[in-house]
């Protein structure tokens, strides 16, 4: 469904991704891992559009997209959660969402509503101005908003991080769920081996902008896996 | 009553630099555009008028309204299409080009209209005014007042009730997280600096009401707005409504007490609000978000 090839990507003049390749099937749920600093954040903003690519391209659904605007390929079907449990602050919970609905053409209640399904905190918060929040709570809306466009794939970049425990544990029942009940194709960028064992078909892992390992699930077991992300 | 008097003259001011710093919010406070040329978008408006007034007759002030907006608009839109979207995050060049542009319009104008001054005839009805006991409240400036509180209510109503406004909003918060949202920011941009502009065109209109027009309209207004913008905290339509009201009032009364003080009365107003900016950087009204508190 998404494929990656030979993705040459810079800041300036530090180049940051050489050459990297990715390929995830429809329904798959594939790792993007590697230690701190490797490129996985770099990766997703390319494929999203939101950094330019100096070489490479970015095909999804058979379509060449590596030349769209980045609202252009959500329109395309790729739902994106950034690091940083990111809203829009002095937007309502539920402003945050109708921004993603209307902007994909998705005026239509249901899919606010699937949303929200997923993540029982939310619809009590509805009124609430987002930038108040807790963390986790901005997560999870931030990972709703990301679905009320009805993405065909979902890049999620460690959707974990810096979020309170009990938190963690609905977040990552709800990717499960997106991923095994509703079939739905999800990039997760994740540094904790563990959690990739629970939930990732395949992975790839990068170093220094490279991919030095890719497999699936099985692989991930493999003594010198562990010895590529820790520090 | 005299006091009373330079109340509503000063108050008319201030509607009149809050139709002005209106647009700036959009323009200045939220897409962090410092365009000097925005001055010249309310000389565009008052043209507008101008011109309409031969073709329209005596109630061309109505007429003059929204044909401003939409000169003014689009305008701001070529400006930000040709020039200004080259130079997103760097204020420094652009507000070097805008300056530039700035003056180039200003010629332009004096090119098609002459260096004098021309006048604008307010209908019959803006003439006169109402006597309240001593008080004498001018229908031109009660007109004006009520002008820049509807076109405030009006682009609060479209930010927050609104799609458009709603997304406007979004793309000032987080112009990523929008543009990976699905939102069109380009275009987005594009709306706003069409209307940010286009209130310039309507506060130039505005100002036929209470004196004649020039090439050059547009710079006596244009930093004190600003400044009504700094005062009032980027971006926050509630801060730039007191600020404007509080500069407007301070001015005519500065200018009233002392004599000959139309230059004094900036010096006082400059130094308010140098001394209000130590106290207050952020200006009157800030952004607050867990994440900042
Ligand atoms: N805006 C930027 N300008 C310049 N260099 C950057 C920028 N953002 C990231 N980098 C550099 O690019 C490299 C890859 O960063 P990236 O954020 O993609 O890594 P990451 O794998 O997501 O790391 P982490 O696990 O810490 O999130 C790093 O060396 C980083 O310093
Ligand atoms: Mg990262």
């Amino acid at each position: 469904m998404l494929t990656v090839q030979g993705l040459d990507v810079a800041y300036g003049r530090a180049q940051v991704l050489f050459g990297v390749d990715l390929v995830a099937p429809g329904g798959s749920l594939v790792c993007v891992m590697g230690r701190n600093g490797v490129g996985k954040t770099t990766l997703l903003k390319a494929i999203m559009g939101v950094l330019p690519v100096r070489a490479g391209r970015v095909s999804f659904a058979g379509e060449d997209i590596t030349g769209l605007k980045t609202h252009e390929r959500v329109r395309r079907g790729l739902g994106y959660v950034p690091p940083g449990h990111e809203t829009f602050p002095q937007l309502t919970v539920a402003e945050n969402l109708q921004v993603a609905a209307e902007a994909a053409g998705q005026v239509s209640q249901g899919a606010v509503d699937e949303a929200l399904d997923l993540f029982p905190a939310l619809p009590a918060l509805l009124k609430r101005r987002a930038g108040f929040l807790s963390g986790g709570q901005q997560q999870q809306l931030a990972i709703a908003r990301a679905l009320v466009s009805r993405p065909k794939m979902l890049l999620l970049d460690e959707p974990t991080e810096g979020i309170q425990p009990s938190i963690i544990l609905e977040i990552e029942e709800a990717v499960q769920r997106l991923h095994s009940e509703l079939g739905l194709a999800i990039l997760l960028v994740e540094q904790y081996l563990d959690l990739a064992l629970r939930l990732a078909d395949r992975f790839v892992i990068l170093d220094a902008g490279e991919v030095v390992r890719a497999g699936d699930r099985s692989d991930l077991r493999d003594p010198s896996v562990h010895s590529l992300l820790s520090v | 009553m005299a006091t009373l008097n330079q109340l509503v003259i000063g108050a008319s001011i201030g509607a009149v630099l809050l139709l002005i710093a209106l647009g700036l919010t959009f323009t200045f406070g939220q897409m962090g555009v410092i365009n000097m040329a925005h001055g010249e978008f309310i000389m565009a408006g008052a043209y507008t008028a101008y011109l309409l007034q031969p073709l329209v007759g005596t109630q061309s002030v109505l007429v003059a309204l929204p044909v401003a907006f939409a000169v003014a608009g689009v305008l701001g839109l070529i400006l930000e299409r040709l020039a200004i979207r080259h130079f997103y995050g760097r204020p420094l060049d652009t507000l070097l080009l805008t300056w530039g542009i700035s003056l180039i319009l200003q010629q332009v104008a004096r090119d098609i209209f002459g260096a004098p001054n021309v006048q604008v005839r307010a209908p019959g009805w803006l003439t006169g005014g109402l006597d309240l006991g001593g008080v004498r409240l001018p229908y031109n400036r009660v007109f004006i007042m009520v002008l820049a509180v509807g076109c405030v209510v009006a682009i609060w109503l479209y930010l927050t009730r609104m799609r458009h406004g709603r997304r406007m909003r979004a793309v000032m918060q987080n112009r990523q997280l929008a543009a990976v949202s699905g939102v069109a920011t380009e275009r987005v941009d594009q709306l706003t600096f069409f209307i940010g502009s286009g209130l310039a065109g309507v506060a130039g209109v505005a100002l036929t009401l209470i004196g004649p027009v020039g090439p050059t309209l547009g710079t006596n207004y244009i930093v004190d707005a600003f400044l009504v913008v700094v005062a009032g905290g980027l971006g926050q339509l509630r801060g730039a409504v007191i600020a404007a009201f509080a500069l407007g009032i301070l001015n005519s009364f500065v200018e009233f007490w002392v004599d000959n003080g139309a230059s004094f009365a900036k010096v006082v107003v400059f130094a308010v609000i140098i001394a209000f900016l130590q106290l207050r950087p952020q200006g009157m009204f800030v952004v607050r978000t867990r994440a900042l508190s």
